[in-house]
């Protein structure tokens, strides 16, 4: 066809999606350093993960009723409990749990929370009204107080704990989730989508979905620390993981009874610990953010 | 006329900081508004008419500065002026237009009480005590009816017309020296637009103030204005009186510029700049030979499209039972048309906004339900087919669409060529990765799309590459009928050109119907063998394109056609 000439257009150079996706966070990282330092915690966190427990001086549940209430050492950096057991070791090794149970339970609110979602916001009608009202009545209820009640009744275990967190979190997915879909539902490429010869379930899965994966990943990040939180909360009154396991919660709740007696380091380090993977959390959430957010690619 | 002009730009260069370094939005430009004139300032999108005037408002956000060049402003300089001299400037000696009327009024706020609030802060005339005969005054000013009821009204309860006078109230209420409004019809339809500009050349004649109108559209220009700038990325390229500037410009840029506005007795090809004009053959006339008795494509009849009422006036008449309702219970968006369209023949819908040609154009497209009708298409009964149903059926892939807005109609997470492959993967014969991708490459070269342009996302396209690909998604399947609603709007005068070319182009050589929707006649007659004139959802005109263009008989036709502004052009 030599009728029309391929015009000449400006175009931005030609960049691949991964490599502008790298450049954008090497951009974000460089410009916000409270992003770099969340993003380095990570890494700390996700390490003492993988490898803590094959890496750490003691034995995490060996108990040394000779070596017990120990103040911090060269020997024992964070000092022993009252079994004698270091408390280094403990909190290095409960990483993996909490991190575990905080992911597991985001994932699968993600799942049940944010399909739920942008399928209400995509049908609309009865799917909505239904979507609604579960998260209106998951609502109702003051959080924590939900979440004990689901693992009192299904029991004391590591599932019940990540699906009770998972369940407490719902609304927060599927109302962003139902947004998100809602203003895309008769978008330009949605229609197109339709012409194209695409099911409802497919323009929903393939074409809204990935879409809305942006504002999805901050939100699970931003939750993550609330998951964790929540399942050392469950843990802390004794409603979750069972001692001797090594866990924050369990850890600051038999540590809480010597602080009077001036054994502060027992619940100080776990309570450190915790509140420094939710810090990090929380901050990754609001570099996630910056990420993904198209009004910061000026 | 004093010697000292009202603005003065002199050699004035904004640049903007940016992750890529600094860019320059504007280099050198030199502009000057004596006192009561009217000057244009064209360019089409990037040309930085825009960030022009941003910078003698100063209100350039903050990643943008005036690098070079002064700014003066009847004796004050606006690069060095303090922020409180600026606020005192802006508003009641400078005000602004904006683009988009119901984005420049607050939503939540009674029109009344936003003009009152300019007057307070600029004059302290409107006293509580007045009543708000100040901001009633300002609102009969620019002729909106019933102000004294108006006053009470918020924007969402105003046409778009009605807010832009609005608008026009607010910035003028306070009698500024220079108005600069900034596309202030754009998105509004051609009698509205007529209306606008009247009034504003009006009121600003009355008070003897300058006006700088920013725009795009070259007709526009030279209707209301005294005196043309001509911008092209960032640089001022030509500068003149309104009439001499058509009658003979000088610039190049400009030469094109005018070539691409669609005017009356030019066809698609005089369109193009002169070289590849001049050497693409004239395409085959549109060879609409319906031969007698053959079945049209596409026959619809008496086709109606209703919309249950939900407004508080219905519900509370039914709640009391005392008044009857004044309106019935149903809105009429389409009422019971019927037209037909033949093989290789393309038809033009023409209408303003809310005249229903959009949604006849989803019920034929089967996206939506019709309430009642006949809708045939190439012999077969497709309007009792439900939208859902009709996605996978094997008609689907007969009629295409191409979307007005062309970057709402991509998919921001696929490619090019995903986008385009799509309806292929869904509805088409043709698998296996190579020979999707081969398939695509024979798209991309038939619109005119660079290959290497595949693999990019749409934020990584312009204006005219989206469109293309959109076109090419469109003619994937070899659709006998695509309908294109208003696929050039979106677009630069120049990219429409090319892209108006391109799709007639593409009808000959593949023989499809079109079913062009738009508002714009004069592009409409451009492109479309036969011409259906729509309004409050019935038909009130159709014929040929050339026999409703010069001899409408309908008035609302007659309406349309003069609100138009055309250039006094003459290009030889």
């Amino acid at each position: 066809m030599s009728t029309v000439a391929p015009a000449v257009e400006p175009g931005p150079a030609r960049t691949s999606g991964l490599v502008a996706i790298l450049e954008q966070t090497r951009y974000v990282l460089g410009e916000n350093k409270v992003t770099g330092f969340s993003f380095a915690l990570l890494i700390v966190i996700l390490l003492a993960a993988i490898f803590g427990p094959y890496t750490v001086p003691y034995d995490p549940l060996a108990s040394d009723t000779a070596a017990a209430l120990k103040a911090p050492s060269a020997a024992h950096w964070f000092g022993t409990d009252q079994l004698g057991r270091d408390i280094f070791s403990r909190v290095v090794v409960a990483t993996r749990l909490d991190t575990f149970i905080a992911v597991a339970s985001v994932v699968l609110v993600f799942l049940m929370g944010g399909l739920a979602g942008i399928a209400a916001g995509y049908f609309g009608g009865w799917t909505d009204r239904i979507v609604g009202r579960i998260a209106d009545t998951i609502m109702a209820f003051p959080l924590f107080v939900l979440a004990m009640g689901i693992v009192a009744a299904l029991g004391n275990t590591v599932q019940n704990i990540i699906l009770a967190t998972a369940i407490v979190n719902f609304p927060l997915y599927a109302r962003v989730a139902r947004a998100e879909a809602n203003v895309r539902r008769n978008a330009g490429f949605v229609q197109a989508a339709r012409l194209s010869g695409n099911g409802e379930f497919r323009i929903l899965l393939v074409h809204i979905l990935p879409n809305i994966m942006p504002i999805m990943i901050v939100q699970m990040s931003l939750t993550m620390g609330y998951a964790i939180l929540n399942a050392a909360g469950l843990s802390f009154i004794g409603l979750g993981v069972r001692p001797p396991t090594a866990e924050w919660g369990i850890m600051v709740a038999e540590g809480a009874g010597f602080m009077v007696s001036g054994e502060w380091w027992i619940a100080l380090f776990p309570g450190l610990a915790l509140m420094i993977a939710v810090f990090c959390f929380n901050l990754l959430g609001d570099g996630l953010r910056d990420i993904v957010d198209p009004q910061r690619r000026t | 006329m004093t010697a000292q002009p009202l603005l003065e730009v002199q050699d004035l260069t904004v640049e903007f900081t940016t992750r890529r370094g600094i860019v320059k939005a504007v280099q050198h430009v030199n502009i000057s508004v004596a006192r009561g004139e009217t000057l244009a300032i064209v360019g089409e999108s990037g040309s930085g008419k825009s960030v022009t005037s941003y910078a003698v408002m100063r209100i350039l956000d903050r990643a943008g500065r005036i690098a070079e060049g002064s700014v003066m402003f009847s004796g004050i300089d606006v690069k060095a002026a303090t922020e409180g001299q600026m606020r005192d400037l802006r508003g009641r000696e400078v005000s602004m237009i904006f683009q988009n009327p119901r984005a420049a009024l607050n939503p939540i706020r009674k029109v009344g009480d936003q003009i009152e609030d300019v007057l307070r802060t600029h004059v302290q005339q409107a006293m509580v005590s007045d009543h708000g005969e100040k901001a009633i005054e300002a609102l009969e000013q620019v002729k909106i009816a019933r102000p004294r009821e108006r006053y009470h009204a918020y924007p969402f309860e105003l046409s778009g017309g009605m807010c832009q006078r609005v608008v026009i109230a607010l910035a003028l209420a306070c009698n500024p020296q220079l108005l600069i409004a900034d596309e202030p019809t754009t998105g509004l339809d051609v009698t509205t637009q007529k209306a606008v500009m009247d009034l504003i050349v009006e009121l600003t004649k009355r008070k003897a103030m300058s006006t700088i109108l920013i725009t795009h559209d070259l007709g526009l220009a030279a209707a209301y204005c005294d005196r043309v700038v001509v911008m092209e990325k960032g640089r001022v390229v030509e500068t003149a009186k309104a009439a001499d500037i058509f009658a003979n410009p000088q610039h190049p840029y400009t030469k094109k510029l005018m070539r691409a506005t669609p005017r009356l007795g030019v066809s698609l090809r005089d369109l193009l700049p002169e070289e590849e004009g001049a050497a693409s053959a004239e395409p085959a006339p549109a060879v609409a030979a319906i031969a007698e008795g053959q079945q049209p494509l596409l026959l619809i009849e008496k086709l109606v499209k209703e919309y249950p009422r939900q407004g508080a006036t219905a519900t509370l008449g039914k709640l009391f039972g005392r008044k009857p309702p004044v309106e019935p219970d149903v809105f009429r968006a389409v009422d019971g048309i019927s037209f037909s369209i033949g093989h290789g023949e393309s038809v033009g819908l023409v209408g303003e906004s809310g005249c229903g040609k959009s949604t006849t154009s989803m019920m034929v497209m089967r996206l939506l339900d019709q309430t009642s009708g006949l809708i045939q298409f190439d012999g077969e009964d497709i309007g009792g087919i439900q939208p859902a149903a009709f996605a996978r059926l094997p008609q689907r892939s007969r009629i295409q669409m191409v979307f007005q807005d062309p970057t709402d109609s991509l998919n921001p997470r696929f490619t090019a060529a995903r986008a385009i492959v799509d309806p292929i993967m869904q509805l088409g014969d043709i698998r296996g990765r190579d020979a999707l991708r081969a398939r695509c490459e024979e798209l991309a070269t038939m619109v005119g799309l660079p290959h290497n342009l595949l693999d990019r996302f749409p934020h990584q396209l312009s204006g005219g590459q989206k469109a293309r690909v959109g076109i090419a998604r469109a003619i994937a399947l070899h659709p006998k009928l695509v309908v294109l609603d208003e696929p050039t709007a979106a677009l630069d005068v120049s990219v429409q050109a090319v892209v108006l070319n391109l799709l007639q182009d593409l009808k000959a050589r593949l023989g499809m119907s079109y079913l062009f929707v738009s508002h714009d006649l004069n592009v409409v007659r451009l492109l479309c063998d036969r011409v259906i004139v729509m309004r409050t959802g019935r038909i009130v005109e159709e014929g040929s394109s050339e026999q409703v263009l010069s001899d409408p008989q309908d008035s609302y036709t007659k309406e349309l056609l003069t609100a138009i502004p055309h250039p006094p052009l003459q290009i030889h």
